[in-house]
């Protein structure tokens, strides 16, 4: 019994990972943009299958280097050519578009790469169990989690660290201001949704690999990363990468006790959650309207 | 608009939609594909209550809507084989859960909002996704049908007769409609437009506005349940994809194609969006891209809607 808790334990945290790296992506330019990204998982898809194409050439560590930045140079052109037209209207706008794009992503790997999952092969160093007790332990779990970490630990030093993140953040809290002060907004703004974009990538050729690989990879990842964020907290990163923790976790436990909540319970936590404080656990006053 | 052309409108709506079953069949519909598009039609107005007329983004409609279809269905297999009965309980479990979560996101604005009912939207998918032995999980709640409806005098075959039932539709339509539009012009409906002019100013006039955006959103959700009580009632049929997220967005799209600043609009929007998902999923099967391609399109040369462009012209 305790091996099937921290079995599942540990299963959700790697699930909350993933969460928790679409979920950063998503709030990086609804922070900044104000545009609620609804094609993100299609880019998260879009990343894998990129990485699925590009391994026969590269292997799997080229194309996990190489597909997620794929993957952000058509983020910045999506971003160029249709998202900024609609920056300083309503969100509605953005959020239909972004919906749009969602269906033609999906269909598009589709037509592509077929509807059946295609099979996603992660090198053997990585899938032989780290120790026999837990057999659940395999190198590739521990790897997910180990890069996942160091790709959120790399995207906070770029924010508190480089002028870009600097940019980014006062862009977030003030980006008439940070215009006045000469920083060009329309590359600042490119650049952040290229960087979310990149960590959608990045998190889709790592899901593929424990998921599996099929054009409905997206839109099952991207909704718990909505309830990461507002559980964690909208305008806080630190508060979304906590909210996507806890949801995997707590999905984890419910497998254990009640598989049949396994997703129902993050939405009760999202409830409980704007219950007692609407504004999530590490959101800031005001960021709500 | 003046008084009479607003009249002439409103006889032409209801003479259209009056003889729908009759001329359909020449452009090549069927009276079914009528009867989807009043349904649709009928949610579509219901969100655009919220959306155009108290100025609120929900995207997240479709859960209401499948729970209406779900409460429906449920109703006639496992309690009361009477679509009437469906129908109500429909419409009632659709509005308490509407209750209880709009009383969660009352406080919440703008995209925080729209962001909150699409996390939401999805619960009710996941437990009828999950909950197999009641629901039919993926495969969807078969095994029922809609009754005929026993008047004491007389019975009406709405199982048999594709056109009795799309009349029922239309009496339930004319009278969600009629509701909707008799709220809008009361003090509460005025009330609703001075918020989504002007929240603030509202507030300083003392309007308790949290109160006042909960009960737009119970009233829309409400119709958006009875529409979905007769989708599933359409269909013989429900299944998860009927609260699924992109019904919500299609609902959204519906109401802004047509013009959300307008009554009607979105019945216009409703009517273009079914007849053209309907053609284009019977020619390829990557459907899903062209309606990606139109919400893409609707959003860069529509964002006012087909009666916002004809407004903006007769303005000038």
């Amino acid at each position: 019994m305790t091996q099937l808790i921290v079995f599942n334990v540990f299963n959700g945290l790697i699930v909350g990972a993933f969460y928790a790296l679409m979920a950063l992506g998503l709030s990086l330019i609804l922070n900044l943009s104000g545009v609620i990204n609804f094609a993100h998982g299609g880019f998260m898809a879009l990343g894998a299958y990129i990485a699925y194409s590009l391994m026969p050439y590269t292997g799997f560590w080229g194309a996990l280097v190489v597909a997620p930045f794929l993957t952000a140079i058509l983020g910045l052109a999506v971003e160029r050519v249709l998202i900024r037209r609609l920056y300083g209207r309503d969100p509605l706008y953005s959020l239909l578009l972004t919906f749009g794009l969602a269906y033609i992503f999906e269909d598009g790997t589709r037509f592509i790469w077929g509807a059946q999952s295609v099979p996603y092969q992660v090198p053997a160093i990585l899938t032989t169990p780290l120790s026999t007790q837990f057999f659940f332990l395999t190198g590739y779990r521990v790897f997910m989690v180990a890069l996942v970490a160091i790709a959120v630990v790399a995207l906070f030093l770029i924010l508190s660290r480089t002028r870009l993140g600097m940019r980014i953040r006062a862009g977030t809290l003030d980006l008439e201001t940070v215009s006045a002060l000469g920083v060009n907004v329309r590359v600042l703004r490119n650049l952040n949704f290229g960087l979310g974009i990149f960590l959608a990538g990045l998190a889709g050729v790592l899901a593929a690999g424990l998921l599996g690989l099929q054009p409905t990879i997206g839109t099952s990842l991207i909704m718990p990363s909505f309830v990461a964020i507002i559980v964690g907290g909208l305008g806080s990163l630190p508060g979304t990468l906590l909210g996507g923790l806890l949801i995997g976790i707590a999905s984890g436990i419910a497998t254990v006790y009640l598989p049949s909540a396994t997703e129902a319970i993050m939405y009760v936590m999202m409830g409980v959650v704007l219950l007692i404080r609407p504004r999530g656990l590490l959101g800031e006053e005001g960021r709500m309207h | 608009m003046s008084g009479t052309d607003r009249r002439l409108t409103l006889a032409g709506i209801w003479i259209v939609l009056l003889a729908m079953p009759f001329w359909l069949p020449y452009l090549g519909g069927y009276t079914e594909l009528g009867s989807r598009v009043l349904v649709m039609a009928l949610a579509a107005m219901a969100l655009n209550f919220l959306l155009g007329f108290t100025g609120v983004l929900s995207f997240g409609h479709a859960a209401y809507f499948g729970l209406g279809a779900y409460a429906a269905g449920m109703t006639i297999k496992y309690l009361l084989p009477s679509s009437i009965a469906g129908i109500l309980m429909g419409v009632i479990v659709g509005t308490l859960a509407a209750m209880l979560i709009g009383a969660l996101i009352v406080k919440l604005r703008g995209v925080y909002f729209a962001m909150v009912t699409i996390a939401f939207g999805q619960v009710f998918y996941f437990i009828t996704f999950r909950w197999n032995d009641v629901t039919g999980g993926d495969d969807g709640l078969t095994g029922w049908q809609r009754q005929p409806i026993d008047l004491g005098f007389t019975k009406i075959d709405i199982l048999g007769n594709d056109k009795a039932f799309y009349y029922l539709v239309l009496v339930f339509f004319a009278l969600a409609t009629g509701a909707m539009a008799l709220i809008l012009r009361s003090p509460f409906g005025r009330t609703l437009l001075a918020i989504r002019e002007n929240e603030r100013r509202a507030r300083f006039l003392g309007i308790p506005i949290e109160r006042h955006i909960w009960l737009s959103f119970v009233i829309s959700c409400f119709f958006a349940s009875l529409a979905g009580a007769l989708y599933a009632l359409l269909n013989n049929f429900t299944d998860p994809r009927a609260l699924r997220w992109d019904l919500s967005g299609n609902f959204v799209i519906m109401a802004v194609l047509g013009g959300m600043r307008s009554f009607w609009g979105p019945l216009i929007g409703a009517a273009i969006f079914v007849v053209l998902q309907d053609y284009v999923s019977s020619q390829t099967e990557n459907w899903m891209s062209f309606i990606g391609l139109f919400f893409v399109l609707v959003v860069l040369f529509f964002p006012r809607g087909i009666l916002g462009i004809f407004r903006r012209r007769t303005a000038s």
